[in-house]
This record gives C-alpha cells, structure tokens and sequence, in this order.
C-alpha cells in the first residue's frame, strides 16, 4: 500500500517536473531578482538545521545554505529558510517553493532519477551505528558477537543489523521498538548490549545521557547514508553553483584556508591553487556565472568544511561528533573535491 | 469537645460516602495508593527537586525537571520565530479581543449584537493588519509565525471560520433543492472520508504543482483553508443532528405565522436546534484546537512543533519532557477552557431558552389573537 503511494507520488512528482520548464534555467535570476535564496531545511535536527534561542537557523545544512547565498548572491545573509518536514520536501523542490534543498537528505538512485533530484555532492557521510557502554569492553563491532541489540521496528536499520551479523555468522538478538527513543531508553536501563542507528543520532542521543563518556560509539558503519544538498532537474548553471560551493568549501580545508585568514589569502598566497580559488588568479567565477570572488565569500560566510563540521556537529558542538569517515581524503576519511581549475 | 464532634461528622461522612460497601472501602483504597505512588513523585520532579533559576544547560544541576529551557525558549514558545522588536503588535491584537469580547460575556451589556457586528467585521482586517504587517508596520510574513500565536490564529480561524460554513452546509444537506443538496451531501461525505492530514497534505503539497507558474497562495492561507473546510463538514453533521431534533410542528408554526424559509429557520429552527447542540459543537472546536498541531507536517511551526524543534537544538536536546509537559499544560488550559464556556453558555441558554419559549408562545397567542380581533 504504502509502495503504491510513494510511486504515485513519484508519478505525480515526474509529471510536474516535466511540466515546469519554464522553472528551468533561471533559478539564480529569480532569487537575485527576489534578492534572496530560499533553502529548505529540516524542521529540527541537532546539529544540522534547528532553531537557536533568538529563533535564527543554525546547523551543517543552514550553514552551507548561507554560503551558498554568498557565493552567488553576495551576502550570507541573502536567504531565507523554509522547514520542510520529510513528505513534502521533494514536491517543495519541485514546484519552486525552494531553490535548494539542504535538509540531510540521502543520495539515492531512485531520488537522482526518477524525483527529479540532482545532488550536489555529499556533505555529510551518515551511516548506521553502534553504541555501546564502555565497561564492556569493546572496540569494534566485529566483537559483537551474541549481543542483544535495541532498534526501532520496521525500518531497515533493523535489516542493516540483519545483514551485518548474519554475513558475518555471528549471533545476535534483536529487540524493536516502535519508537526511537523507546528503543534509546531501553539501552539505557540495560536491557541491550547496543545500540543502533544511525551514527548522526547515536551522537544526539548520547548527549542525552548523564554520563556520556561511558558510553563509545564504535567507528564502524554498516549502512550508506550519504547525504547531500540537492536541486532541481533542468537547471545545470545553478546546480554547478551548489555543488561547485560545497567543493569550494572542501578544497578550502585542504588547502587551509579558514573564514579568518581567507582574505589574507588572497593577497598573500603564492600557492596557484589557493590564487585560483580565491579568485587571485583566473576567473573561475565567470564559468559558474558568477563573480571572481565567489568562492571567497563563500569560505567567509561559513568557513571551510572543517570549520563548518567542528562548529555544528564536531568538538565545537555538545554533539561531539568524530571526523571519521567525514574527515578529508588525506588525513584518513573519504572527502575528496575536484581541484578547481 | 467541640472538635471531637467534628472528628466524629467527619468519620460518618468518611463511612456514608467513601466505605459504605466493601468493594467502594477498596476503591478509597486503591484510589489513595495511586495517589500516593504518583503524586509525590510527580510533585518532586516538577516543583521540589527542579530547575528554575539560569540561562542555560549548565544551570541544570537537579534531580528534577529543568523548567530553565522552558524560561529561555519562552518566547519561541509563544510567537514562534516572530521578530521580537515587534511581538507587541501580537499582545495589542489579542488585548484588543479580549477587551471587545468582555462585554459579549457581561450579561445585560446594552447593544451586544452591535459590538458582536462590529467584532466581525471589523476585527479581522486590524487583526491582519497587525499580526502581518503593511501600512506602517514592518511586514512579518506567516512563515516567522509560530508557537502558542500560531496555534491560537489557526483555532480561532477555523472555529469562526468553519461555524458558518457548517450550518449553512447542514441547511443545504436538508434543503428540498435537489442540486443544492446533492452538492452539500457529496462535499459532507467526501470531506469526512479523509482524514485531516490528507487535506493538509494536498493543500501544502499537490496544490502548487497544479497551480501554474508564479501563482502561489500562502501555506498558512491553504492549511487555514483546508482545516475550515474540514471541519465545516463535521459542523454541519452535529448542526443536522440538532435540526432533526426540532419537532415537525415548530416549522408547522412558523409556516402558519407566515414565516418564510429563511425567517423559519432564523427566527425558530437554528435557534432551538443549535441549543440542543453545544456540547457537540463545543467537541468539535476542542478537537479543531488540538488538531492544529497537524500543521507540522506542513512546516508550521504550532506550539508543540516549536516545542519539538527547540529540542532539536545541541544545547538542550535532552529536555523533551519538560517541553512536552509545557506544551500539555498550554493546550489543557485552551481546552478546559473552551469546555466550561460552554458549560456557561448551556446554562444561559437554557435559561433564556424558558423564557424565549414562553414568549414564543405568547407571542403565538397574540397572534392568533389579532386577526379574530379584526374580524
């Protein structure tokens, strides 16, 4: 039934997508005329995009919006941010009501093609996990061997957890739960060795806890859940915008630039990759339509990618979420930009 | 001695009314047990062992509750994201109804049905006005409404909005026009047959991919819409119900007074038929009250989902109950409320509802009355 529902929604999401050429092509002429971006966000999700105490969007997914507003409208503060709750956030895309959807949406096959998406890249390699309490004394999930495990029912994390222990013939039990957090607080009387979802809301839930610091989330991850900011299908110029931003602020941490010194930079650097994307040399602006500085702006408004994760989601934040897999290509992780050139 | 016989009166009270049979001796019982394991500790958590005094998620040191995030997100909880240099013009808007209704609530008030006009007419444009903005004010678009503001304007929008369209719907379903009433009973039937969450779902979501390019209604005009709709159909189900409960003979009466269609049902039918359904009703406004939490599936942020997104913030995940129990207590007052106002307004009716019938009578005598005088 359910099935049914979502390819009638896919259905009815491609006939509006084939019927919205018009939308094409324009996206960055009608937010410069509108004067602002429209993001869309998630309605709460720590550490991503929620609300702080004076009621501003903070978060991964808000700060990267911002940069892109920079990048391509001149000030991080060019746009504005529609909370989408998970039904409606790809018909928002589509009907126009956002021009992009920043809101820790998964990469999928199906989302690329048949919805219409296209995603710029991934900002953040979400995975499922495991917690478990640190007294018992184990370091990697490959040690889990006839561990009762807490999940929700009826999602695949429960199949994740399937999968993993029965490839590799060890034994488990499960126990579900309807609720997430059921599950969360049946692992905190004890009644699971571990506990799992996905990695991002290991962290959150842990921050819940008393005494965090019991508590290790192993560095294993048994599920792809790469999620990205996403546009529209039909406007190429604008989605190599986005996904050009998202690289701008990967290369920036590798070539370490931060939002501080990114003006120093300019001027001073005499490293030809760091001149070009700073817009000291060359004009990779004019390609994406944009000015020199775009990638500049970009890097002051949210920093570079280190920046941008240790700030919402790393030591910066009460999560305290470890680079892992997150942390760039050459210090171990899988973060890897195309040179801009 | 005298406090011997009030210890005495007491025991025979406690005797007659809480031990008179064995099973209602383990009922008491059982009722002080239960007290006793949840009050005590339900207390301790809210009140004796909680967090009052702080800024921030430091300031919570207690066993208890840690009403210090509830204090610092308080305006978020009432205004939602509505700029706070101009939070007054919300707290103007709601004064000024409050002042306007006062009178309607003082019994005798000399000229209530003009200020109720005028409240009607009137009211909305300065309402908008203020809470949006134009003409002066700084313009504050729906999407930075929220909170207990937001949740009050889609309540209150429907309830005013949806009380007219059901009973003109449930006169519709009854009319003896064959059009307008197949129109009434399909749009009745088809409305009830889905739930809320769908309507709101095709107003928010399917809607702008059938509108063409550039015609885009605002999301908090399309849930406004839907959830007055929806709940019209409802209406006009309770309002049929007290309509078929006015004997044959009043609209006999008022044929034989001469009273048109729209003069019976002003003058005889609604008026007595809408008294027999107020608890109905009232159970409808309660359940529209508590539905508009539904909003959040469409990105409004209503009191609980402002709550729920407050959680969300790395600073005070962790404190969902103390929010959750916020957010219950703000729609329980609400709803309570709502409840003995209509307690309220069933006792005056029933109260007037005598005497209108003696003087309906009266009148009829009179009546009857004139046209042998003339002869």
């Amino acid at each position: 039934m359910q099935r049914h529902a979502r390819i009638f929604l896919l259905g009815l999401a491609v006939l509006a997508a084939a019927s919205l050429p018009a939308l094409a092509q324009q996206t960055l002429k009608a937010a410069k005329d509108r004067g602002h971006l429209l993001c869309g966000v998630s309605q709460g999700l720590p550490g991503f995009s929620n609300p702080d105490g004076k009621g501003d969007w903070s978060g991964l997914d808000v700060d990267f919006c911002k940069a892109v507003a920079a990048a391509a409208l001149g000030g991080a503060d060019k746009v504005k941010f529609l909370p989408l709750s998970g039904k409606e956030r790809f018909t928002a895309l589509q009907s126009g009501e956002v021009d992009i959807l920043s809101r820790n949406t998964t990469w999928t096959l199906s989302r690329d093609t048949a919805l219409g998406l296209n995603f710029a890249g991934v900002i953040y390699y979400d995975g499922q996990g495991f917690m478990v309490r640190r007294k018992l004394g184990v370091k990697s999930a490959r040690e889990l061997d006839g561990a009762t495990a807490c999940a929700n029912a009826g999602t695949t994390t429960e199949l994740n957890v399937a999968d993993f222990f029965r490839s590799r013939g060890m034994k488990y039990k499960l126990v579900t739960f309807e609720k997430s957090d059921d599950a969360f607080a049946a692992y905190v009387k004890g009644r699971c060795d571990v506990y799992t979802t996905d990695q991002s809301g290991l962290y959150a839930q842990r921050v819940r806890l008393d005494d965090p610091d019991e508590h290790l989330i192993l560095p294993e991850i048994i599920s792809k859940e790469p999620l990205g900011p996403a546009v529209r299908h039909g406007d190429d110029g604008w989605f190599e915008i986005v996904k050009w931003t998202l690289f701008a602020l990967i290369n920036a941490e590798e070539l370490g630039i931060t939002a501080a010194n990114a003006q120093q930079q300019r001027t001073e650097s005499q490293n030809p990759e760091v001149r070009r994307l700073l817009g000291s040399e060359g004009d990779t602006g004019k390609s994406l339509g944009l000015d020199a500085d775009w990638a500049l702006r970009a890097i002051q408004a949210a920093g570079n990618y280190g920046e941008l994760f240790e700030r919402n989601l790393g030591a910066g934040s009460p999560l305290k979420i470890a680079r892992n897999v997150n942390a760039l290509w050459s210090k171990g992780g899988i973060l890897y930009a195309p040179p801009v050139r | 001695m005298e406090r011997r016989i009030g210890l005495v009166a007491a025991m025979a009270w406690a005797r007659e009314k809480l031990f008179s049979t064995p099973a209602n001796a383990a009922l008491t019982v059982g009722s002080l047990a239960l007290l006793y394991w949840c009050v005590p500790p339900a207390l301790d958590w809210m009140i004796f062992s909680a967090d009052f005094a702080g800024e921030s998620r430091a300031d919570c040191t207690g066993e208890g509750a840690c009403w210090v995030f509830v204090k610092a997100r308080l305006g978020q909880f009432l205004y939602g994201f509505y700029p706070e240099g101009e939070r007054w013009r919300v707290d103007l808007a709601f004064a000024l109804l409050v002042a306007a209704c006062l009178p309607l609530a003082w019994p005798r008030f000399p000229a209530k049905g003009k200020i109720a006009a005028l409240l009607l007419l009137a009211y909305p444009p300065v309402a908008i006005l203020l809470f949006h903005g134009g003409a002066g004010l700084a313009v504050v678009e729906t999407a930075r409404w929220g909170g207990l503001f937001l949740t009050l304007v889609i309540a209150g929008v429907g309830i005013v909005a949806s009380f007219p369209i059901g009973v003109a719907l449930a006169l519709g379903r009854r009319s003896p026009l064959p059009v307008v009433k197949a129109l009434c009973v399909a749009f009745i039937e088809l409305v009830r047959g889905v739930p809320l969450i769908t309507v709101l779902f095709m107003a928010s979501v399917m809607l702008p991919l059938f509108l063409p390019e550039g015609v885009s209604f605002d999301k908090l005009l399309r849930a406004l819409v839907g959830i007055a709709l929806f709940y019209a159909a409802y209406m006009a189900e309770v309002v049929r119900g007290g309509l078929q409960a006015v004997p044959r003979t009043q609209y006999e009466a008022a044929e034989s007074l001469g009273y048109g269609y729209w003069q019976t049902m002003r003058l005889v039918v609604l008026p007595q038929a809408l008294r027999h359904v107020i608890p109905g009703i009232v159970g409808i406004f309660i359940a529209l009250f508590k539905d508009t939490t539904l909003v959040l599936i469409i990105g409004l942020f209503d009191l609980l989902g402002i709550v729920q997104a407050a959680v969300s913030d790395p600073q005070w995940i962790g404190y969902n109950v103390e929010g959750y129990v916020f957010a219950g207590l703000g729609f329980w007052i609400f709803c309570f409320a709502l409840s003995r106002f209509s307690q309220f307004l069933e006792g005056r009716l029933a109260h007037t509802g005598r005497r209108a019938r003696r003087t309906t009578k009266e009148r009829q005598m009179a009546t009857l009355d004139a046209p042998l005088q003339v002869d």
